[in-house]
């Protein structure tokens, strides 16, 4: 195990290798500069020149590259922002990233919280009124985008009741309708999936062993049934998780969070390349590093399952 | 212990043979879900289609007779529109049904490109296995990380101006980024599918009696393996018209007066204490097509897969 | 009948070690706190109740299934008894309601569709019909062990084989974690699992099929129960296999003193195994009798066919094995004639017009549903 987790680290390195490469080469493929982004207010060429001198941008593309990874690997330094004079991009991304991750962590554990005993119920109780409850919550979920939800909830609970504020991130308060709004296609989908595998597992043979022994009703379920349900669940919460850490991107513009989402677009427009490169390496890391989380859970809750 | 012993069973009752696509569609049509599914879809595509030649206003007509006097939106029946009309007067009826056919664009366009890049992939690498098989499925590990909606938007807005870029009122650019970051489970899915089926005895009953590699591919690996590609692509497509209409909703795609469902939501969030249904309307719109699409898919997965019957 | 609603008390009571009926008197040198103790204790119960009753007695058991399509009489109308430490076979056709007859044992027919509609069960006295759901739960896996047809599927593929054999023993001996844990290993190594104690930890995959159904037995054994239901237990596994299962099955049962219900559509198996037998068709027993006179002397058209179907070593090489012809009957529609009488070679008219009962045949405790071999019929 431990020399797989090892290995999958390492696959990080070209991962990351190839996706910043991916990455800067698009940017540089696009018209426009930092300094000249788009053609409308040119500034003075001298101007342009020398600025360009100063961040090493009038070396070749292949150049830029390599110093730009170098100072990575060596000083771990994700290089200046072009835009924002006089700042590094670590400084300028650290606090907007956390809050993107926070919120969609938050969103994710909410998915799973929620989802999974949504799920159990509804195929514990298959057709009588806590299935068709659990089911009309998954439907909300899926028939309504996270950015729906999120100004339906701002609509009922902040304009109508006054229970939550509308917008801004100073304080749990303000993080109840961005993380609900954000989760409830995760719900949705977790739920689904735990019935749907729920009702499988119930029709397994090694249940009706269990039955055989005369274990208690709730013994069967919660030893017998609900670690083998969890499999195919599993599966699908490494992508739910990617999703909702990118996709709070549309909750953030919503509540006006100053997270990542806002940035992120700004700096493509003003062709900012250390912001836009950094912001895309970092999910990049972050969503391998929580797909190998869900891999090693995974091999956790099922037996058979032996990495090598 | 006797050594003789034998098994006592009964023929096989004989079956009228039915075809493995009759049988399903035949389940399909006893899940009531999915047959409502189907016809909203059918539906939404009839709106996409003739929808906008039916209207009496045109997505981007402003209410010329009333500017003078306009005050703001109308309300739903007001003036003779039956959806109300926005701000500038623009008759919403008209509108979504505008963005129905970007949304059902979208789910064509999208799906289309996932199939030409997913299933030859796939296809590949679960036939020729071995180092290219390894080679292709690394590739599909590295698009499967890339933070697929930050690519999008990278996408989308770094060739903005290019003549791309400004194809089909900018929606094309928006189409292919999705599916270019869409095509990883498909590609998958064909390879797995290929692996098992390769191994099967009428595969190398064909091989056996001299079947040339390409036509075992496309005449029996293929096929076989086409209702589960059906299912994950109509599962895909609500995905496809959510990330359009998310994108939409952060200002990137379509360029006015031209607009999909998330940016008529996003116009309409403006209003949304005073005309809800400047919000509301596309908001059901968008969960009609979500909802189909998926129960659709639910249907027929369960019709098409019957060790997976009696799962919904 | 004292007895009998005692049992039942010591049933829903402490399920550790009130397992006696409150007139047997113990001896001070046998403790109800060791396992020796307890068998000797029960083995003493049990001499005094034995001989006045039967293990098992099934009176009229009908068991049906609700489908789209109609009511399936799975099981229709099945009487038999069982001593204590017999073995008794029951064999027939796929689809012909013997496993549904051992779920119905159990009461774990699935609901929905099936249901027991009628009949009466009588397990060691007591009408588990009439118990509560919780007290059916208590007899399961303690007094009564089942073993299933595949033992791929039939175990929990996340546990260790040590907890799923130590889980029921935990539970219904009331042994501590370390207890049963002991108990686990001891069976393991009973049901010829070498190196027991370090396999414990095994996952059900890192075993072979032969080695998950000796697990399977030890599971079911694991509470030393009375009655073992035995479901096709060799069926999936290699025919080299199938031997020592049924070996290892028949030296337990005797260790232990369980009978045991084989059920089986291989008549050489039947045959190797049991004490008596019962041919089941379409939901009824159509012939019972001890083995020898069953396979001597069929009574009923049924199973000579089925004897027939074996292939034989005295016979020439290349000639046909001989099947049925026919199908078994369709279990939606029943009644009104002998069941057999579509695929009946001797078939008259009265087997048309009326459904035969079971009758006593010549030898003792031999019975068949037949009217052509009743005395004075037209079959020799």
């Amino acid at each position: 195990m431990t020399t797989y987790i090892i290995r999958r680290a390492l696959w990080l390195i070209p991962v990351v290798f190839v996706v910043s490469l991916i990455t800067f080469l698009l940017m540089h493929a696009a018209p426009g500069t930092p300094f000249q982004p788009t053609s409308d207010r040119p500034l003075p060429p001298q101007v342009v020149e020398r600025l360009e001198q100063q961040f090493g941008l009038n070396k070749p593309i292949w150049e830029q590259y390599f110093n730009w990874i170098g100072g990575i690997i060596l000083h771990f330094d994700l290089g200046p922002s072009y835009r924002i004079r006089g700042r590094d991009v670590q400084e300028i991304i650290g606090d907007n990233v956390w809050r993107s991750v926070q919120l969609g962590g938050m969103a994710f554990a909410l998915a799973v919280i929620v989802g999974i005993p949504l799920g159990v119920i509804a195929a514990l109780r298959q057709n009588k009124w806590p299935d068709y409850a659990a089911t009309f919550v998954s439907v909300i979920g899926i028939a309504t985008p996270s950015f729906v939800l999120a100004v339906l909830l701002v609509l009922i609970f902040s304009i109508g009741l006054h229970w939550f504020p509308t917008s801004g991130w100073k304080g749990p308060e303000y993080w109840v309708l961005p993380t609900v709004a954000l989760s409830g296609y995760g719900i949705a989908q977790v739920g689904r999936y735990t019935r749907a595998s729920m009702l499988e597992v119930t029709r397994r043979d090694y249940v009706r062993t269990a039955q055989s022994k005369g274990l208690k009703e709730r013994t069967i379920v919660s030893v017998h049934m609900l670690r083998n349900a969890f499999i195919p669940v599993v599966t699908i919460l490494g992508p739910l998780l990617a999703g909702l850490v990118t996709g709070s991107f549309v909750v953030e513009s919503v509540f006006a969070i100053p997270g990542i989402g806002r940035f992120f677009v700004d700096a493509i427009f003003q062709r900012d390349y250390g912001i836009i490169m950094a912001t895309t390496l970092l999910y990049a890391v972050l969503i391998a590093v929580m797909n190998l989380v869900v891999d090693v859970a995974y091999a956790w809750i099922d037996p058979r399952i032996r990495y090598s | 212990m006797a050594v003789q012993s034998t098994t006592v069973d009964a023929k096989v009752a004989e079956r009228p043979p039915a075809s493995l696509y009759r049988d399903a569609f035949e389940r399909l049509r006893k899940n009531r879900l999915a047959i409502v599914g189907g016809f909203i879809v059918i539906f939404l595509v009839l709106l996409a289609i003739v929808g906008p030649f039916v209207t009496p206003y045109g997505y981007d007509q402003l209410a010329t007779n009333q500017v003078r006097e306009f005050r703001g939106p109308l309300n739903p029946g007001q003036g003779g529109h039956l959806f109300g009309t926005d701000q500038l007067g623009r008759d919403l009826m008209s509108r979504i049904m505008d963005g129905a056919r970007i949304s059902m664009t979208v789910a064509l366009v999208v799906q289309v490109t996932v199939l030409l890049i997913g299933v030859p992939l796939g296809a590949a690498a679960g036939w020729f296995g071995g180092r290219i098989d390894n080679l292709l499925m690394r590739f599909t590990d590295i698009v499967y990380a890339f933070p697929d909606l930050l690519f999008i938007i990278l996408l989308t807005v770094v060739f903005k101006d290019t003549w791309f870029g400004k194809a089909v009122d900018g929606l094309l650019l928006v189409f292919v980024a999705i599916g270019i970051v869409s095509w990883v489970g498909v590609a998958r899915l064909v390879r797995g599918q290929l692996l098992s089926l390769k191994e099967t005895e009428f595969v190398e009953a064909a091989r056996a009696i001299g079947v040339p590699d390409r036509r075992i591919v496309t005449r029996h690996l293929l096929p076989n393996s086409i209702g589960p590609i059906i299912v994950a692509i109509t599962l895909g497509i609500p995905g496809a018209i959510l990330a359009e209409s998310l994108l939409a909703f952060i200002g990137i795609g379509a360029t006015p007066p031209r607009a999909s469902w998330g940016t008529l939501i996003l116009d309409g969030q403006i209003w949304m204490s005073s005309e809800p249904h400047l919000l509301l309307f596309p908001a059901i719109a968008i969960a009609l097509a979500l909802l189909s699409f998926t129960f659709l898919g639910d249907g027929l997965r369960d019709a098409l897969d019957p060790k997976l019957k009696g799962k919904q | 009948m004292t007895a009998t609603d005692d049992d039942r008390r010591a049933d829903t009571g402490s399920p550790a070690v009130a397992e006696l009926p409150e007139a047997v008197e113990l001896p001070e040198s046998i403790s109800l706190e060791t396992e020796e103790g307890r068998r000797l204790a029960s083995q003493l119960a049990d001499e005094k109740t034995k001989h006045a009753r039967k293990l098992l007695e099934v009176r009229d058991l009908k068991t049906q299934f609700f489908t789209k399509d109609g009511v399936v009489h799975a099981v229709d109308g099945v009487d038999f008894e069982l001593d204590y430490g017999e073995t008794l076979g029951l064999v027939g056709e796929s689809g012909c309601g013997k496993s549904v007859t051992a779920l119905s044992l159990t009461r774990l027919v699935p609901d929905p569709p099936g249901k027991i509609v009628s009949g009466e069960i009588i397990f060691d006295g007591v009408n588990i019909m009439k118990l509560s759901n919780e007290e059916m739960r208590l007899l399961r896996g303690k007094r009564i062990g089942f073993i299933f047809q595949d033992p791929m599927t039939s175990l929990n593929p996340t546990l260790t084989i040590g907890f799923q054999i130590a889980e029921s023993a935990r539970l219904h001996l009331g042994l501590s974690n370390r207890a049963a844990d002991d108990r686990a290993v001891e069976l393991l190594s009973k049901v010829g699992i070498p190196r027991a104690r370090d396999r414990m930890k095994d996952y059900p995959h890192q075993f072979s099929g032969g080695m998950r159904q000796r697990v399977m037995i030890a599971i079911a054994l694991a509470c030393d129960p009375m009655l073992l239901l035995a479901d096709e237990p060799t069926t999936a596994l290699d025919v080299t296999i199938q031997a020592q299962i049924l070996e290892l099955i028949r030296s337990l049962s005797d260790e232990f003193g369980t009978a045991v219900i084989l059920i089986t559509h291989d008549l050489g198996i039947a045959a190797g195994m049991c004490h008596r037998v019962n041919v089941m068709y379409a939901g009824q027993i159509v012939e019972t009798g001890l083995v020898d006179d069953l396979f001597e002397n069929p009574r009923m058209p049924y199973a000579w066919g089925l004897l027939d179907s074996l292939p034989r070593l005295d016979e020439e090489r290349g000639s046909r094995l001989r099947t049925i012809e026919g199908m078994p009957p369709d279990l939606l529609r029943t009644g009104g004639e002998c069941r057999f009488a579509p695929r009946c070679p001797y078939v008259r008219d009265v087997c048309r017009s009326a459904e035969p009962e079971l009758t006593p045949r010549q030898e003792e405790l031999h019975m068949a549903r037949c009217f052509g071999t009743e005395p004075g019929g037209w079959i020799q």
